[in-house]
């Protein structure tokens, strides 16, 4: 089944924290990395997020399941970064005619992908981290996000699974229809746009039922909502986001002092 | 506890060219228990979205009042809480205690005082699990229970029903139906109940209103008087009335095999125990097998294997005169020699007319083009289609949408048809048609099978009974 609930255990002190501070360590942490220029400070930020690890509590499995597509995405960045610098810099490192690499474009290429790496892995401890709820709670609570945007996106996330159920359903009631996409490509293709086109009809009709329910239970009138779930800073969420503001500042000055920083 | 009423009230939804109601007038008193009978089409639902204060400006043209307590109703939105038929668009949360307290949370009711609410309206409906219980987890009759619960949290002084049960198995409908009495007896709210099944729920009304198409009253008064003055018109109009006589169509003798099951055997990944357990049975031509059995013993898995949806991970289904077990057929093989009806009809509608959702299996099948149209006017015909051949599909009203899956699945003359719970949240009056649609369907020679909840339908046609449990079969014996 589809689900977004998080992938650790609740006690530990990262996984506990207020959403938005995490959000907010974020933010700077990737910021840093993306407006920093060179290899070495992605590198440190992303040995930052390895120190971090521990306290989230996520368990080594689930986190290298959600990490590997963004990872090998990384990788790809720095090939074609490398490939297809406009300029190739430096030591030729391999030439096999129209494909050449030098030391120059490589180091430039592993620095973009080091960045993609940073936002990447630092997202995926926060998501993986956060129960959605709760994101929302924060977001409504200390950013007064307005709850048409907040709860609204929890209700469409509740409708997600059963989308995918109502894909099963549709394609085995067409298959009983004598529809079937088989090993034809152009069939496939077409059947797969009208099996989409079915389950859009669908999911229109259901968002519809449900806004009417919410709005039946109050939902969206002028009476200002209270909130069943309190979310608070707390000093340690405050201390999050300083060690998040440590650790780039860091990371910049000791790039800065190895002679590597670049913007 | 308020009072409720309807002056001259007519509603036309935006986009639709006729009035859903017309000229409505009604009064409900302080503390009354109504329940609202009609035909579908009548506007019941119209009526008592009226009342939860949905029926907004932009969403269509009103005329006369609907006044909650005197004022207007749409400016009162939330005021009166509301339960409607399908539990899975009801839920807003993914914690079940979070799902109550939102509708606490929309009133403003202080945080000190929303949970001590939430346990008390959970107990109330006899939820049995913790407010930390994933909603998604929950069946569809424990889904309601929860989403009754979330009315009743805001102590509404109306509260609303519309055909609470009619989206559940027998036993989660017991379950509200239970939780209504109790929670009912402890509140003095007015009450408005839409309900087909009058018997079920004739105890928790004191007062019975009927509408006829457009919402022209018909008769309005106390239960027993209504029912007893009005009963063969109400019957006639698609309503449950207690007693009125139903159809019986016997069975003739069987004949030849038409289907064959051996130890169909199935496990989803990730499911403790086989949702199929090697189940064998054979089905024979012009006869009903009804397949019964409570949730989760595996019905709807054997249908789907049965009419070769699904690869089962051992045994087979095959038919006389076909080799290859069901389930490696390629799709347009298979409709003409299975035809397989789902629960909702509009998952299988796959043209844009009547006519070429008719003619659809037989081209799938390389039929001759004159075979084909002989072929769809005679549907057309049997099935009483023929005035709707060039609508779309998707506009057709409840039991036109559930003929036109039956006819579209027999078209390429499939020696089987097999129905998933096939009179589900009907009316009397489409529930009747589909007695009759299915004795005829059997008496011609086709074999059929229907998973069903419903005893009175396996009943009415003499069906043999297959009783699964756990994935497997209990019990095997005539209806």
């Amino acid at each position: 089944m589809l689900t977004l609930a998080p992938v650790c255990g609740p006690e530990a002190a990262i996984a506990r924290a207020n959403p938005v501070a995490k959000l907010a360590a974020v933010v700077l942490v990737t910021t840093v990395a993306l407006v920093a220029g060179d290899w070495l400070t992605p590198l440190l930020l992303l040995a930052a997020l390895a120190i971090a690890l521990p306290f989230t509590g996520i368990r080594p499995g689930p986190l290298v399941r959600r990490l590997r597509w963004l990872w090998l995405a990384a990788a790809a960045v720095v090939v074609v970064n490398a490939v297809f610098a406009a300029e190739q810099t430096g030591r030729l490192l391999v030439d096999l005619g129209p494909i050449a690499i030098s030391s120059g474009t490589l180091l430039d290429g592993t620095a973009i992908g080091l960045r993609v790496c940073v936002a990447a892995t630092a997202g995926v401890l926060v998501f993986a981290t956060t129960d959605p709820t709760d994101l929302a709670d924060a977001l409504t609570q200390q950013l007064n996000a307005p709850p048409r945007f907040t709860i609204g996106s929890l209700a469409a996330l509740r409708l997600l699974p059963l989308l995918a159920a109502e894909w099963r359903q549709i394609t085995t009631a067409r298959r009983a229809r004598g529809l079937e996409g088989g090993w034809n490509p152009l069939r496939r293709t077409r059947l797969f746009a009208s099996t989409m086109f079915a389950l859009l009809v669908g999911a229109l009709r259901r968002a519809g039922r449900l806004a009417a329910a919410m709005d039946a239970r109050g939902f969206d009138t002028e009476i200002p909502r209270t909130h069943a779930r309190e979310q608070r800073m707390r000093p340690a969420d405050w201390a999050l986001i300083a060690l998040a503001a440590v650790a780039a500042a860091a990371a910049v000055a000791l790039s800065v002092a190895a002679g590597t920083f670049s913007l | 506890m308020i009072p409720v009423e309807f002056r001259g009230f007519a509603w036309r939804h935006a986009g639709r060219r006729a009035q859903a109601v017309t000229g409505v007038d009604l009064r409900v008193e302080p503390g009354e228990r109504v329940l609202l009978l009609g035909p579908s089409g009548s506007g019941k639902s119209t009526l008592l979205a009226a009342l939860a204060g949905l029926l907004t400006e932009d969403a269509g043209e009103q005329e006369g009042e609907v006044l909650l307590d005197g004022k207007p109703a749409a400016d009162q939105r939330g005021r009166a809480g509301i339960l409607f038929q399908d539990p899975e668009t009801q839920l807003v949360m993914a914690r079940a205690g979070d799902d109550v307290a939102f509708g606490l949370e929309n009133q403003a009711v202080p945080r000190g005082d929303i949970w001590p609410r939430v346990h008390r309206a959970l107990d109330a409906v006899g939820f049995p699990y913790g407010p930390d219980r994933d909603t998604h987890a929950l069946s569809g009759g424990e889904q309601q229970r929860l989403a009754l619960a979330g009315v009743l949290a805001r102590r509404p002084e109306l509260i609303l029903l519309d055909e609470p049960t009619a989206n559940l198995d027998p036993q989660g409908a017991q379950g509200i139906r239970d939780a209504l009495r109790a929670a009912l007896a402890d509140t003095d709210a007015t009450l408005i109940v839409v309900e087909h099944r009058v018997a079920d729920i004739l105890d928790l009304v004191d007062r019975v209103i009927a509408l006829g198409p457009g919402g022209a009253l018909i008769a309005d008064g106390p239960a027993a008087r209504v029912l007893t003055e009005h009963g063969a018109t109400l019957a006639a109009q698609g309503v449950w009335v207690p007693g009125a006589p139903l159809p019986h169509r016997p069975a003739p003798a069987p004949g030849g095999p038409a289907l064959r099951s051996d130890g169909l055997a199935l496990a989803y990944p990730g499911a403790a125990r086989p949702a199929l357990d090697g189940v064998s049975f054979e089905l024979r031509q012009g006869e009903l097998l009804a397949v019964t059995g409570p949730n989760g013993s595996g019905k709807s898995t054997l249908a789907l294997l049965a009419g070769g949806l699904a690869a089962p991970d051992a045994g087979t289904a095959t038919v006389p005169g076909e080799r290859r077990p069901l389930h490696r057929l390629p799709a347009r093989r298979l409709a003409t020699r299975v035809g397989s009806v789902f629960q909702d009809p509009e998952h299988q509608f796959v043209t844009a007319t009547v006519r070429d959702e008719l003619a659809f299996g037989p081209k799938q099948a390389g039929w001759a083009k004159d075979r084909i149209e002989a072929r769809v006017a005679e549907l057309l015909d049997r099935l009483r289609l023929a005035p709707l051949a060039e609508a779309n599909p998707h506009t057709l009203s409840g039991g036109e949408a559930r003929r036109l899956s039956v006819a579209g699945a027999l078209a390429a003359a499939p020696g089987v048809l097999l129905l998933d719970e096939p009179t589900f949240g009907q009316d009397r009056r489409t529930w009747g048609e589909l007695v009759d649609l299915t004795a005829d369907i059997r008496d011609e020679g086709t074999a059929l099978l229907a998973v069903t909840h419903d005893r009175d339908f396996a009943q009415a046609l003499e069906a043999r009974e297959l009783v699964l449990e756990g994935g497997r079969v209990a019990e095997e014996r005539p209806c």
